[in-house]
């Protein structure tokens, strides 16, 4: 492994020719967000509630761009309605989640959504993806990306609670 | 208030009437259909749903195709459900974006039962809190002139404007059976007209 895991995550989206990635913040995407902000060549977007990435990607790929919307789990659940948009109109979206409520986690308002995320995005019609060891970030990344802009596949690429860690992770609240 | 009501049909004509190789997001509600009823454009991206996510589609448009007028056309009920969007916008501010509300009052599609903006909400202020400076209402045809004068310009920042207009609505049923209802078809369709390829 060349680069941590953040880093690997950036380098596919600039493979791809990601232009838009849109967020609402979590710790364990920070390095992430830092690096998307940092690029002159993608639009980082920051939302004020998850459901808008939904819409923003829509609207990206009707104009050609390919996006990411990156979110904590906790997020999942406010965009049941709006993927409604991915599978009426069949857009390629791509979500990278950070989950909470499943691993060590202090904060118990987090289990329901943490412990209901996989099931929320396949009631939607999103294929799930999980990543629980950072030497498997750059394939499933990759498998993820080939099923959603090649071929037209919803996912949602779930980064574990576990993966994230206490590095990447501490002082996270 | 304006000696005379503003008429949304006739309001939606005079926006798009020149409204050359503008793309135009509708909004759930009458906005689709009076859209709809000025006649079909493969440039044109009807909801039937996503409530609350009109204005983020035309952001996510307009930050894909900066040279081109991206125009939301939407109802006070449907920008109610997507405030926070405003300030996503402003803090993207593309200058190609322009969100008009046809503000009635009512959610019309569902009843005309009256909406918040009938007696204490402002979307125009509220839209200016979230940090588009242009941001003004219309209760008057000298007010549709002077946007239908810009609704093509290319600016340094976003548009949003309120057009308060009677509550009288236009739901007709062979407006509804001709309006594109397949989004999948809809997207690619628009995706043509833009040269960005079909799937
Ligand atoms: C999430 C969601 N909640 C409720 C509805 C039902 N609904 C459809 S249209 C609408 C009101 C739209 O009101 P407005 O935007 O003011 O449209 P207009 O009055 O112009 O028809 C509502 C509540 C819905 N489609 N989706």
């Amino acid at each position: 492994m060349t680069a941590d895991w953040p880093s690997q995550i950036f380098e596919k989206f600039k493979e791809q020719n990601v232009r838009q990635v849109s967020y609402v913040p979590d710790a364990g995407h920070t390095k992430l967000i830092n690096a998307i902000i940092a690029d002159p060549d993608i639009h980082a977007v920051s939302l004020t509630s998850e459901e808008e990435g939904i819409a923003l990607a829509t609207g990206a790929w009707l104009g050609g761009d390919k996006s990411v919307l990156l979110m904590q789990s906790s997020g999942v659940g406010n965009c049941v309605n709006m993927l409604s948009l991915i599978k009426s109109c069949k857009i390629p979206f791509l979500t990278l989640v950070t989950m909470r409520g499943e691993w060590g986690e202090f904060n118990p308002w987090q289990v329901p959504m943490g412990s209901t995320t996989q099931a929320s995005f396949e009631m939607m019609g999103v294929h799930v993806m999980r990543i629980d060891q950072p030497e498997d970030v750059q394939d499933v990344l990759a498998a993820a990306m080939r099923m959603v802009f090649e071929g037209g596949t919803p996912v949602a690429v779930l980064l574990s609670q576990r993966l994230i860690g206490a590095k990447v992770f501490e002082g996270a609240k | 208030m304006a000696e005379q009501e503003l008429d949304r049909l006739d309001v939606v004509a005079q926006l798009l009437k020149d409204r050359g190789d503008s793309l135009v997001v509708t909004g759930l509600g009458s906005s689709t259909y009076d859209v709809s009823a000025q006649g079909d454009n493969h440039r044109n991206f009807y909801l039937w749903g996503a409530m609350g996510g009109a204005a983020a589609i035309g952001l996510g448009l307009a930050l894909a195709q900066p040279d081109t007028p991206v125009i939301v056309i939407t109802g006070d009920g449907e920008m109610l459900m997507g405030t926070g969007s405003m300030a996503t916008i402003a803090k993207q501010a593309p200058g190609n974006l322009k969100v008009i509300v046809l503000d009635n009052g009512h959610y019309g599609e569902t009843g005309m039962q009256e909406a918040h903006t009938n007696s204490v909400t402002d979307l125009t202020t509220m839209a200016k809190g979230a940090g588009i400076e242009q941001s003004s209402t219309i209760v008057d045809q000298a007010g549709v002139d002077r946007l239908v004068d810009s609704i093509k310009r290319l600016e340094n920042a976003p548009t949003f404007a309120v057009i308060k207009v009677s509550a009288k609505s236009y739901l007709r049923a062979d407006t509804v059976a001709k309006t594109i209802k397949d989004g999948a078809y809809n997207r690619a369709r628009v995706r043509v007209a833009l040269g960005v390829g079909i799937e």
